[in-house]
């Protein structure tokens, strides 16, 4: 099985009394080591699909595995727990905490992953070494710059070597520059490490670089595309 | 959940980051604690401090003085009434059954002069049984005899304060002082006693015997007059056997009617000591509910900043669960926080309560205990109101969505 199935999924959010549905009949399988991006208009449903790919909602119809396992139905408490283990997340406005410094930020999912001080430290550093950021290990989010804050995301995301990271718009908030090497380190994580990769982007330029491109229009999915051409 | 260490790292880091608006917010909890430790400090002090000058003025005594009691109001004014005789006293210590001691006492105050030295002073004519009733030791000479008391003998014994203020470091045994112009020897001096519960020092005093005291000293408008008699009981459980038995003595000396007011007033000094005790209490549940209402502020206001912090943090919170925070590490973050906030301001109380005990100690001259088990169970108490208080934030926050977390500004 691949590592995400999803079947005939739909999302409806309640806004009052009138059902909105921002995501309806969604088929799509997504094998390990990925490096895919989902496009579309804004109001596609492209963050919705994230959030319920990322656990951290629920479907409302439909079934979604998760290597293998049924994760459509989980409650609040599983949904957590798979986040913990086996997802990563980036997000578009970095999301760190803004108290305490770049180490401790990337600590954060072993505290609930129950990894022992020592080791958690260990697997901070190296996670920060891996995006190029070990001199700045005790810098707090608001002493590095945009690009530096990103990178300190992606280790956390990748710290406690989840099966796959999601970011939604990674590089939005980011010049083309910046974008670039951010880029950059998720093809290498995605060829070194074998991380799986979905990303919602805007940019072309950016969604040409992904091996594989999802299209969402109203919340369906309208087209799939695999990408021969131009890699990083 | 996260291991309890991480937690309590967590939650001391986040009251770091805003130190004034912890402090403030503990405020409550401050000055509730702190006025439990000084409350249950000068109380304990102030009880013990009571009880020993119970023991001091001696146990089971009762004081009969002439004049009706206070029920009948102020007719008669205490010095207008001149109805108690030494042979009432007499009669009580020879007849009343369930009575130990009896002592009848004549005092004034006057003017007592050594050399060119001279003190002012209450000097009391008394009987030796006075001394037997208080346990009341000489230091050094000797009692009164009934043989002196008898024929009205210039003798003398002296409190501490006395012998200080007129002898200095001379030695007064067999020294001849004069009272009021009449010359006593000196035959004893009195150990130290200290304060009564009203605060008059004991041994700022004179003794000599009743009868040299009501004829040769200050004279007594009636023949054989006394202002007081004083009784002691057997033990404690004869207090109201010994006050019957006085009452009805005494009715029947002094030929009172049935319908009549009586012109003498039995009175039990543990009834005065108990009124002492009650109004100690009132204090301290004053106290008490000053410290209740504090705790009780000091919760709302905890819970009113943990709420604030809750929705300040609100995208924290979110970030916490999108990386695998359960419920259960959000609720104990909050909740530790709240802890941590009310349990350092209960220490801070303690620390100032201990210090405001000393401080009250020190001004008052009172002893002021601060005993571990209330320092304890303060602090259990806080925790306790941090957990009260705390929770419906933390649950709150616990019951976030994620997605509206991450999203929230
Ligand atoms: N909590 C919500 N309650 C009600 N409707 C919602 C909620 N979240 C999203 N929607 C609706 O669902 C649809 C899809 O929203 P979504 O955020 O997934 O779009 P998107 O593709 O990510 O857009 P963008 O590119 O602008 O980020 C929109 O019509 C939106 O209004
Ligand atoms: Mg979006």
């Amino acid at each position: 099985m691949a590592l995400i199935q999803m079947e005939n999924l739909g999302k409806v959010y309640q806004a009052g009394t009138v059902d909105v549905p921002a995501l309806e009949e969604i088929d799509l399988s997504i094998e390990s080591g990925e490096f895919l991006a989902i496009m579309g208009p804004s109001g596609s449903g492209k963050s919705t699909l994230m959030n319920i790919l990322g656990c951290l909602d629920a479907p409302t119809s439909g079934k979604y595995f998760l290597d293998g396992e049924d994760v459509s139905e989980l409650g609040r408490e599983q949904r957590a727990d798979v986040r913990n283990r086996k997802i990563g997340f980036v997000f578009q406005g970095f999301n760190l905490l803004p108290r305490i410094n770049a180490v401790h930020n990337v600590e954060l999912p072993l505290i609930y992953g129950h990894v022992n001080a020592s080791q958690r430290h260990e697997q901070a550093r190296d996670a920060l070494k891996l995006v190029g950021l070990a001199d700045r290990a005790d810098y707090l989010p608001t002493q590095l710059s945009g690009g530096q804050q990103q990178r300190v995301a992606i280790a956390r995301a990748l710290v406690n070597s989840p099966e796959i990271i999601l970011a939604d718009e990674p590089t939005g908030n980011l010049d083309s520059r910046t974008s670039k090497e951010i880029m950059m380190i998720f093809r290498n994580l995605n060829r070194e490490r074998k991380i799986t990769f979905v990303l919602v982007t805007h940019d072309h330029e950016t969604g040409d670089l992904m091996d594989r491109k999802i299209l969402i229009r109203d919340g369906k999915v309208e087209g799939d595309e695999r990408n021969c051409g131009e890699e990083l | 959940m996260t291991n309890p260490f991480d937690a309590i790292k967590t939650a001391f880091g986040s009251l770091k980051v805003n130190v004034l608006r912890s402090l403030l917010t503990m405020l409550g909890i401050v000055i509730g604690v702190g006025a439990v430790i000084v409350m249950v400090a000068v109380g304990a002090g102030a009880r013990e401090m009571i009880g020993e000058q119970i023991r001091s003025m001696g146990s089971n005594m009762i004081l009969v003085v002439p004049g009706a009691s206070q029920q009948s109001g102020a007719r008669m004014m205490a010095g207008s009434v001149h109805t108690l005789k030494s042979s009432d006293a007499e009669a009580i210590s020879k007849e009343c059954l369930a009575v130990k001691y009896t002592a009848a006492d004549w005092s004034d105050v006057a003017q007592v002069v050594y050399g060119n030295r001279n003190w002012r002073t209450r000097v009391w004519g008394t009987w030796q049984t006075t001394f037997l009733m208080r346990d009341w030791p000489l230091r050094c000479g000797r009692m009164f005899g009934p043989e002196e008391e008898k024929r009205a003998a210039k003798v003398a014994i002296l409190g501490q304060t006395v012998v200080e203020n007129l002898f200095g470091d001379a030695y007064p045994l067999g020294k001849v002082l004069r009272i009021r112009n009449v010359p006593f020897t000196v035959i004893g001096v009195l150990e130290r006693k200290g304060q009564t519960p009203r605060g008059d020092d004991q041994d700022d005093s004179v003794y000599v015997p009743l009868r040299t005291s009501q004829c040769r000293l200050f004279g007594t408008p009636f023949l054989d007059e006394i202002q007081a008699a004083i009784v002691q009981a057997k033990d404690e459980a004869s207090i109201p056997e010994a006050e019957k038995q006085i009452d009805e003595l005494l009715t029947r000396r002094h030929k009172i009617g049935r319908k009549q007011e009586k012109d003498f007033s039995v009175k039990n000094l543990a009834e005065i000591h108990e009124t002492a005790q009650k109004s100690l209490n009132i204090m301290t549940t004053l106290l008490g509910s000053i410290a209740a209402i504090s705790l009780l502020v000091g919760g709302i206001g905890i819970m009113n900043i943990m709420l604030v912090s809750v929705t300040e943090r609100t995208r924290e919170i979110g970030i916490r669960m999108a990386v695998g925070a359960r419920y259960a590490d959000i609720l104990s973050q909050f909740l530790i926080e709240g802890v941590a906030l009310a349990v350092s301001g209960g220490l801070i109380g303690v620390i100032l309560g201990i210090v405001g005990a000393f401080i009250f100690a020190r001004a008052s001259g009172w002893p002021a205990a601060v005993d571990p088990a209330t320092v304890l169970v303060a602090i259990l108490f806080s925790g306790a109101v941090g957990v009260f208080f705390g929770f419906y934030p933390a649950l709150k926050a616990s019951r976030l969505h994620p997605i509206e977390a991450l999203r929230h500004e």
